[in-house]
């Protein structure tokens, strides 16, 4: 019997499991050796006997919660998905604040007794990644995920390997691909101390690396820092490069 | 009469969590409404304090599908906000960047969402046995679409290349003229694809309530990127006036915001945007709006399927007289972003995107930094006209067993190709019968 897989969202943009789709025709190979049984954003079917639980999203309400604690009981192994899962996502640059302040900002002039915690779609913890909340097995960083990345990962994952995730920084794949060093230009980077995977995306298209797929296993963070420091960055702009995709480190927060 | 008990928890083959609410008794209806449960992420609050260049890569993550279009509306507020004027060239590319979207998201609500619903199937995954060549021609599109993204913005999701003032890196001329000729190779498939949805839209329900449409309106182009914000009902308003077209407001069953203007609620997207402009769709986007029988003003949710098929064709057509424009005047490939000084003020961006209209709108200090942002989602605008037109629909169904029943519900949902992520910045269907 095929492995049966099931792919869950929860607080997201579900540009992850869009990547899914776009592997196009590979999508058809990769059907052939799996049986997908959940996937709400394409499919009306569902079934709860799932072997492999992909997981999109960070997690915030008790409902959220309680919903991923079912999913990680059925499945044999769950995989955080994406940024979201991994890191808890952009939007974990909101516990910051409390959930109140959040919530009279966004929801200015809605009566507080209709967005108040007692009603169960607003109530709003933190946004936390998936393995503060449950034991995860595998995870596949990445803002969005790289779709040839996840192919590899799923290989791996059938045939009983390790998940080809890099333990060396975005710079080996940028060097590889012979770009002009940002610093060298005039622009910083956070790619010494980012986990490789993504082919180095972003600074070779002239963009800096803003850490979406988290810190290799050893990051050198003070030498990252001192970098910056000596481009020109004040502390203020070191801080909004260490947090926009990784505040998570900074929260003391455990790494995966 | 059995009384009918629906509670749809999470509507499948939408872009986030929605449920559907309908419940009789003795024959009436006591409830039908549409409900957004998604988790809320509160960027317009998080935003603040995040200096300029971070915004369109930090608001792009509201939607994976239309993150395009939202870093668009984002350069447009940020570069209004500091009085940055893009280049001409500029201008072209966003354009182009915004048609690979729209090509994107049409073919993927066309065929892999709505499809199974004309051809009775629960997925676009028995259709890969049952219609292989179909499922190809989508697959093949759907790719070509995806590599339009790629080569405008770096990236399928989350454009990378787009930036404050320009584009951090440009495509070549070689390579915008090779995917000319593939956009002009991908008509007939297109075209296949168009056949097949007419052949089978007699699955489509007939049903018609009058209501508002609202998007972008431009003299002599079919309004995407530039514009002013064009009602079927009120004529044309300013997009500096949006706050007083959109009208917010929030409540207890949806994390999601509603809206309203003239009407107690209104439309936004590709059926909204054919009724305010079908009269500049490039002809073989006309030519097939009339195979359809789709003629301004159309009051059927349900047609907004056709209407995306309709601008797919367009986007193509577009997208390549567009490629002429650029490579005729001669593409610069090493043109620098557009100089930026930073300043306090206020600066708001309006773009079409495939599901509508959608406006960010930030306030700066004077370091560049978020002091104030608001982000106003299509699918936020059209909440409230699915609540009026599920309350409209509905009774026309009582006679349909409950299976039935919840199948027609569903596929009004998915007419409007809700994306509620992005409007929670959430999709459930619940049956109380």
């Amino acid at each position: 019997m095929k492995p049966r897989v099931a792919f869950f969202d929860f607080a997201s943009c579900e540009g992850c499991q869009l990547q899914v789709a776009n592997l196009e025709e590979t999508l058809l190979d990769v059907l052939a050796l799996v049986d997908v049984v959940s996937f709400r954003e394409i499919m009306k079917e569902h079934s709860d006997d799932y072997d492999i639980a992909f997981i999109e999203g960070s997690i915030a309400r008790r409902m959220d919660e309680e919903r991923l604690k079912k999913i990680r009981e059925r499945a044999k192994l769950l995989i955080a998905f994406g940024a979201c899962a991994h890191l808890g996502g952009v939007q974990r640059l909101g516990n910051r604040w409390s959930p109140g302040e959040n919530k009279r900002i966004v929801y200015d002039g809605a009566d507080p007794h209709d967005i108040g915690d007692a009603n169960p779609f607003f109530e709003q913890p933190r946004h936390r990644a998936v393995d503060e909340v449950v034991p995860v097995d595998c995870v596949i960083p990445g803002c969005p995920v790289n779709r040839d990345e996840f192919a590899r990962v799923l290989v791996a994952l059938l045939t009983g390997n390790k998940p080809p995730i890099p333990d060396y920084p975005v710079c080996v794949e940028c060097k590889k691909k012979e770009n002009v060093c940002l610093f060298t230009v005039g622009k910083v980077c956070m790619g010494p101390v980012t986990r490789a995977g993504c082919g180095a995306a972003c600074p070779t298209f002239g963009n800096e690396c803003e850490a979406c797929r988290g810190y290799i296993s050893h990051p050198h963070e003070q030498a990252q820092t001192d970098v910056l420091v000596k481009y020109g960055l004040s502390p203020d702009e070191i801080v909004s490069r260490k947090t926009l995709f990784t505040s998570r480190y900074l929260e003391g927060g455990k790494t995966a | 009469m059995s009384d009918i008990k629906i509670h749809v928890e999470h509507v499948t083959r939408v872009e986030g969590h929605g449920n559907i609410i309908f419940n009789t008794r003795n024959g009436t209806i006591e409830q039908v409404q549409w409900q957004v449960s998604e988790a809320p992420r509160f960027f317009e609050s998080f935003v603040r304090g995040r200096p300029y260049h971070e915004l369109s890569h930090i608001t792009s993550r509201i939607c994976g599908i239309c993150s395009i279009g939202h870093a668009l509306a984002s350069l447009k507020a940020t570069e209004a906000a500091f009085g940055v004027v893009a280049s001409e060239q500029t201008r072209i590319l966003r354009r182009l960047a915004l048609h690979a979207e729209n090509l994107q998201s049409h073919i993927l609500h066309v065929g892999y969402l709505v499809a199974p619903d004309l051809l009775g199937v629960g997925s676009v995954l028995p259709l890969v046995r049952s219609h292989p060549d179909a499922v190809r021609t989508v697959v093949g599109l759907h790719r070509l679409a995806n590599e339009m993204s790629d080569l405008l913005c770096g990236r399928t999701t989350h454009p990378i290349s787009l930036v404050p003032g320009g584009f951090s890196a440009i495509p070549t001329a070689r390579s915008l003229a090779e995917m000319r000729q593939r956009l002009l190779d991908a008509v007939p498939c297109a075209a296949s694809i168009a056949q097949l949805v007419l052949d089978n839209a007699g699955a489509l329900p007939v049903f018609t309530r009058e209501t508002e449409h609202i998007a972008l309106v431009a003299d002599g182009e079919y309004a995407i990127y530039d514009g002013v914000i064009g009602s079927t009902d009120t004529g044309r308003h300013a997009v500096a006036d949006y706050e007083s077209i959109v009208n917010e407001f929030v409540v207890h069953y949806s994390t999601a915001k509603f809206t309203r203007h003239h009407r107690d609620s209104y439309m936004v997207g590709a059926l909204a945007r054919f009724n305010l402009s079908s009269h500049l769709l490039r002809p073989l986007a006309r030519q097939w709006a009339e195979r359809f029988g789709l003629r301004a003003v159309c009051n059927n949710p349900f047609m907004n399927n056709v209407a995306q098929m309709v601008e797919f064709l367009h986007s193509l057509e577009d997208a390549v007289v567009l490629i002429d424009e650029l490579l005729g005047k001669g593409l610069d490939p090493g043109e620098a972003p557009a100089k930026v000084r930073v300043k306090a003020g206020r600066g708001i961006g309006a773009v079409e995107v495939p599901r509508g209209l959608l406006i960010h709108d930030y306030t700066y200090d004077e370091d560049g930094h978020c002091v104030r942002a608001n982000c106003v989602i299509p699918t936020n605008q059209n909440h409230h006209n699915i609540n009026r037109d599920l309350a409209a629909f509905a009774p026309t169904l009582l006679q349909k067993p409950e299976a039935e029943i919840e199948r027609n519900l569903e596929m009004l949902v998915r007419a409007y190709d809700p994306c509620i992520s992005c409007s929670t910045h959430y999709l459930t269907v619940r049956f109380v019968r």
